[in-house]
């Protein structure tokens, strides 16, 4: 299991590797300047060459990416042109939000989505089955933003239950953390919500078809034990899977909802820092959410070991 | 025993013939075909040029009579049934025009991603060793979450509806690859693969009759996703700012703009919102009636 | 066995009159029509049939387990006197496992993967009894060890998967008598196990049978295992009963047409005799084949399997041989090596005078022509987006015969397989498995090879199917004067089609010799095991 890990770990290198070239080369093939956009349309060339030499942007890409990779494995990841700090500084401050948004809304929809789905599998082709169906596949297409908009519309500026926006720190108390992150989170869950569900049934009707269930009901086990113990515990490898995908696209999801409900995270800092063009905390927020992206990944993939004793590690 | 088995001789019909009597197919082709016809004849719907705007007409309610003027700076009385935004454009206009980028982007991506992905996942399900180079790519453009990748190559690019649609191709890239290369494996597998090699078929000729074929189903189904997530990845750029300038309008920054005044006007937001959620919508249940029709085996996994 | 109680107390089973109704559109209105068919306390009954017949479906009504889609229509079902079909689910709930016990034919799939034999065994007694743990242990140890297992602590520990498909057969079997049930009801239990395995699990339910006294409703389509374990039969088709009686009268005196042509169809294990020609031309000679599977990755812990160890062998024209094993012997390595689908580690392979073992993709290409494959699953051999004619043509068009000639030629080859010229624009899921096979062969045989490969080319048929297959393939080798090389587990099959046969083991050859010598006086152990497990070898079927 150790082995394993340490072994995936390895191979987990040259995948942050390539995310590192593609980054790196994503914002340095561009058409523009960066540093004519950094020195403002007022600059002239003198203060343009000034700017580029100091940042080294004068010279060959693969010095540039050299050096920056080197900062990178040293943990810096530079100074960010617009805010004026360490990137590093700068994700460590945002980071609180984002990670309080992104496991509130996971925890959210597992514990929806799963029993959700499960209930939908046993009752087949039911109404409620049909109508979770149908509501999942509306939960797919309304966009994050909409939905964001309609909840705040009726619980914030109708029935004013909530705040409009904003972010509170956990340090500054349990309730008005959770107030504030009650409704984003609840949109950023909705997706997923149908996501999970949908999976789940699919998997629990799936297992339900397999000879085993057959096996169990001839043995005369009670149709609860068959549902949970042999068809659910079955479903466990596709559910933790889609919830893997999940996190991936959660991750995507958070910039939105942080966007619209004025979070200060990681999200809200990637848009500003697209805004302003500012190169190294695009960089920066990118390669962390994709560090980030793999670890948990990573973590999934071990967990499959506690879900189905075919895999060894 | 099944009930029923496959090798019942009864004539099936085709699984095409099967889609296109799926309820959700017929329901979402509709829908789509209807908005297709608003995107091509937006001109003659009793809209105007959605760029038009008149101050006296600043943020008109849904349903009242205002003023528009022309370009030539000609005054026309215009009736607003979904209102004016704050620069007193029309909003059903806009919103009518903004079908047409919706559609193309949502297309056009899917069809770029789906290109690009079968030709890399056929290279590497076919050549080995390209196979983990080439995954190995694919998994880290995967670690990067796609709408970072998206937003942030249109900031540097410059949107314009091709960087648009390239922007949003990428991410895509790698799951079609994945797809397409995983059913190369399980097909080259088999039985009628391996028949093929004995009967002399080169390599060429078993990829493009033989393995092509019968991925089209998935690909296609794979393809609705793609443009649905294609429409709803351009309206999220928009909307943060770094879509299209709102001279083009989209339905992603006719409510990017209408934020500030959400408290006020939120109408402004629920028309295209409405409208892209309907889109998004038709698509997804055309994608769901193709895969359970065309497709069982991923029917069964989703 | 006793008979003579069974007019004072109720029959232990008896199905009255049972109806079960198939979903619409099917090719029949009902899975099994107005069947009546008694158990009695202490006796195995065999219902015997073809894929289709509806056999299934009645041990599966009897336990109340019938698949959505099909209804049980009409009929009586009585254990031990009481109707089952009126009862509720809870109390039909209660009688299994307790009253009446199934296993089934797949051992791979039956069992949870997720929870451990012992878990699985022990949900069984928590579910009907009140024993304390402790109790339970104790009773399941002894069950354990009633089925055969000696280790039974490791047993209950284990997980399906780390067993072997006939301990997973006798898991199965534990969990099904553990609570002493009255009936039991095997489905096609032995199908998917090794000849070998086959025979000790029958003998396993068999003995346990006589032991308690039980009725056992046995479920096959191999006369085989009727004439091994039978009391009394039941011949099923399409749903009805065609013939029943004592084992003797139904094998030896089949009344009714069906039965005596499905018993006809029962290939014998004495080997045909045949005269070849020991002079003809040598179209295949392996020399010192091996084959090693690589451990793929550097990562990888998985060791390097070796599927082939020197195997050294030769075809002559004409001539068919057999070669013959348990599953993971090697014997389909063999074939797919010999069609080059894969490269072997090691030795010779020479077809007329070249050796294809170790050649490029490109000048393998011209000599493809002369090694032909046919595969098992009639299914998945046919590509589903190609006609007929198309499938057939396409060889043919690889080596430059002209369309118009290579379409003639399939009407000649359709024609040949016994199948009507006419079918040619059609696709293949308009065809049965036994017709799909007949394509097949024409498809290789398109290309007039000198060497046909059939891989377990009818194991996945039915037996009159098979026959008729068989029968073709016969029927080909003298026309075209092929060298065959026939890939079966199925020792009866291979006694009825080859002149000689090459008994595989773990990889290697470990008997080689004519049909007639291997199967009258087979030397080694393990030949002599494979034969003394075919089951019914002593039974003299009616011809």
């Amino acid at each position: 299991m150790l082995k394993f890990v340490v072994h995936r770990l390895f191979a987990t290198l040259p995948v942050l590797g390539i995310v590192a070239v593609l980054v790196f080369l994503l914002l340095r093939l561009t058409p523009g300047d960066p540093a004519a956009m950094l020195a403002g349309d007022a600059a002239n060339a003198m203060q343009i060459e000034h700017i580029r030499r100091s940042l080294g942007l004068d010279q060959s890409l693969l010095v540039q990416f050299g050096r920056w990779l080197q900062h990178v494995l040293q943990g810096d990841l530079g100074e960010s042109f617009y805010f004026k700090m360490q990137v590093t500084q700068l994700i460590a401050q945002r980071l609180e939000p984002t990670l309080s948004l992104a496991s509130l809304s996971l925890c959210l929809a597992v514990s929806i989505a799963v029993p959700l789905g499960v209930f939908a599998a046993w009752r087949r082709d039911s109404g409620f089955d049909r109508v979770l169906m149908g509501a999942s596949v509306l939960g797919f297409s309304v966009p994050v933003f909409v939905l964001a908009y309609v909840l705040i519309w009726i619980f914030s500026l109708q029935l004013d239950w909530l705040p409009v926006q904003g972010y509170e720190s956990v340090r500054n108390g349990f309730w008005p953390w959770l107030r504030h992150l009650i409704l984003p989170a609840l949109t950023l869950s909705v997706v997923y919500i149908a996501l999970i569900a949908r999976i789940t049934r699919a998997a629990v009707i799936e297992a339900l078809g397999e000879d085993y269930i057959r096996t169990a009901r001839a043995k005369g086990i009670s149709e609860a034990r068959v549902l949970i113990r042999h068809a659910l515990a079955n479903a466990g490898i596709p559910v933790l899977t889609v919830i893997g995908i999940s996190l991936a696209l959660l991750l995507s999801g958070v910039v939105v909802t942080e966007s619209v409900y004025a979070i200060p995270g990681l999200g809200r800092l990637m848009v500003d820092a697209v805004l302003a063009r500012d190169f190294p905390t695009i960089q920066g927020v990118v390669l962390f959410f994709s560090g980030l992206y793999v670890l948990l990944n990573l973590v999934i993939d071990l967990s499959y070991v506690f879900v189905d004793p075919r895999i060894r590690y | 025993m099944r009930p029923i088995t496959n090798s019942s001789p009864i004539i099936q019909h085709s699984a095409w013939q099967r889609a296109g009597q799926h309820f959700s197919v017929r329901l979402g082709a509709s829908v789509l075909l209807i908005l297709l016809l608003l995107a091509l004849l937006a001109p003659w719907l009793g809209t105007v040029d959605p760029t038009l705007f008149d101050p006296a007409s600043r943020d008109q309610r849904p349903g009242q009579t205002g003023t528009i003027t022309t370009l030539e700076g000609e005054t026309l009385r215009h009736y607003f049934l979904m209102g004016a935004d704050s620069l007193g454009r029309d909003m059903y206009s806009r919103v009518i025009y903004g079908t047409r980028i919706s559609l193309s982007v949502g297309f056009l991506s899917a069809l770029l991603a789906l290109m690009a992905g079968v030709s890399l996942g056929l290279i590497a399900g076919y050549l080995r060793w390209v196979d983990g180079l080439c995954m190995r790519m694919m998994d880290g453009l995967m670690a990067i979450p796609g709408i970072l990748i998206a937003i942030a190559f249109v900031a540097v690019w410059r949107p314009s509806l091709s960087t648009l649609i390239i922007a949003i191709a990428i991410p895509e890239i790698p799951r079609v690859t994945r797809l397409v290369r995983s059913l190369v494996l399980s097909l080259r597998e088999a039985p009628y693969i391996e028949a093929a090699i004995s009967l002399g078929t080169p390599t060429l000729k078993i990829l493009f009759r033989h393995v092509l074929p019968n991925t089209l189903a998935p690909l296609l189904v794979q393809g609705t996703y793609l443009c649905a997530s294609g429409m709803l990845i351009e309206s999220v750029l928009s909307f943060l700012g770094v879509g299209l300038p709102s001279d083009i309008p989209t339905w992603g920054n006719i409510m990017a703009e209408a934020r500030v005044q959400f408290n006020a006007y939120p109408y402004t937001i629920f028309f295209p919102g409405a409208f892209l959620a309907l889109t998004v919508l038709a698509v997804n249940l055309l994608g769901d009636g193709l895969r359970d029709t065309l497709d069982p085996k991923l029917a069964k996994r989703l | 066995m006793s008979l003579a109680h069974a007019d004072l107390a109720p029959a232990l089973l008896e199905l009255r009159g049972l109806t079960i109704g198939l979903p619409q559109q099917s090719d029949r209105p009902d899975a099994v029509s107005s069947l009546n068919l008694t158990v009695q306390r202490g006796e195995i009954v065999c219902l015997v049939g073809e894929s289709g017949s509806g056999k299934s479906s009645i041990a599966l009504a009897i336990m109340g387990l019938l698949p959505a889609g099909l209804t049980l229509r009409d009929g009586q079902i009585l254990l031990e006197g009481q109707d089952l079909v009126p009862l509720h689910t809870t109390a039909l709930r209660a009688l299994r496992a307790q009253r009446m016990a199934m296993i089934f034919q797949e051992p791979m799939s039956a069992l949870n993967p997720v929870m451990r034999c012992g878990a699985q065994l022990d949900e069984v007694l928590r579910e009907h009894t009140l024993l304390d743990p402790a109790a339970r242990t104790t009773k399941m140890h002894a069950i354990l060890h009633e089925v055969g297992f000696t280790d039974t602590s490791q047993i209950i520990a284990a997980y399906p998967h780390q067993l072997s498909g006939g301990q997973r057969q006798r898991i199965m079997i534990a969990m099904a008598l553990v609570l002493e049930p009255a009936l039991l009801i095997a489905d096609e239990p032995t199908t998917a196990l090794d000849v070998t395995t086959q025979a000790q699990i029958l003998q396993l339910i068999a003995s346990l049978q006589q032991r308690r006294g039980m009725g056992v409703l046995f479920i096959t389509h191999d006369f085989g295992i009727v004439a091994e374990i039978a009391h009394r039969v039941l011949v099923l088709h399409a749903g009805q009963c065609v013939e029943s009686g004592t084992r003797t009268a139904v094998l030896q005196q089949p009344q009714q047409a069906y039965t005596q042509q499905l018993i006809r169809a029962v290939p014998t294990l004495i080997a045909r005799a045949s005269n070849v020609d020991p002079n003809a031309a040598v179209v295949l000679r392996v020399q010192g084949l091996s084959k090693t599977y690589d451990a793929p990755g550097w990562f990888s812990r998985r060791k390097a399997t070796q599927a082939l160890h020197q195997i050294s062998l030769e075809i002559r024209r004409g001539q068919t041989l057999g070669i013959v094993g348990e599953s993971g012997s090697g014997k389909s390595t063999l074939a797919r090596c010999v069609a080059r689908l894969i490269e072997p580690t090691q030795g010779n392979i020479f077809l007329g005078g070249d050796d294809i073992a170790h050649r490029s993709a490109a000048s393998l290409r011209p000599l493809r022509r002369r090694v032909q494959i046919v595969f098992q699953d009639p299914y998945r051999s046919l590509n589903p987006r190609m006609t007929v004619g198309e499938a057939l043509i396409e060889g043919p068009l690889n080596y430059g015969v002209s369309r118009s000639q290579a379409l003639q030629n399939a009407a000649r080859l359709l024609a040949l397989v016994q199948l009507d010229p006419a079918v040619m624009s059609r696709y293949p899921h308009q065809f049965s498995g036994g017709q799909r096979q007949r394509l097949c062969i024409a498809r290789a045989l398109a290309l007039a090879p000198d060497l046909l490969i059939a891989d377990e080319a009818v194991s996945a048929l039915d037996v009159s199917v098979q026959a008729q297959v068989l029968a073709l393939l016969e029927d080909i080798r003298t026309k075209l004067h092929l060298a065959m090389l026939f890939i079966t587990h199925d020792l009866r099959v291979a006694a009825q089609l080859c002149h000689h046969v090459a008994v595989m083991s773990h990889g290697e050859i470990v008997e080689h010799g004519s049909a007639t010598e291997i199967f009258s006086h087979p030397q080694h152990p393990y030949t002599q095991t494979l034969l003394a497990a075919a089951p019914g070898r002593h039974f003299a079927f009616a011809q």
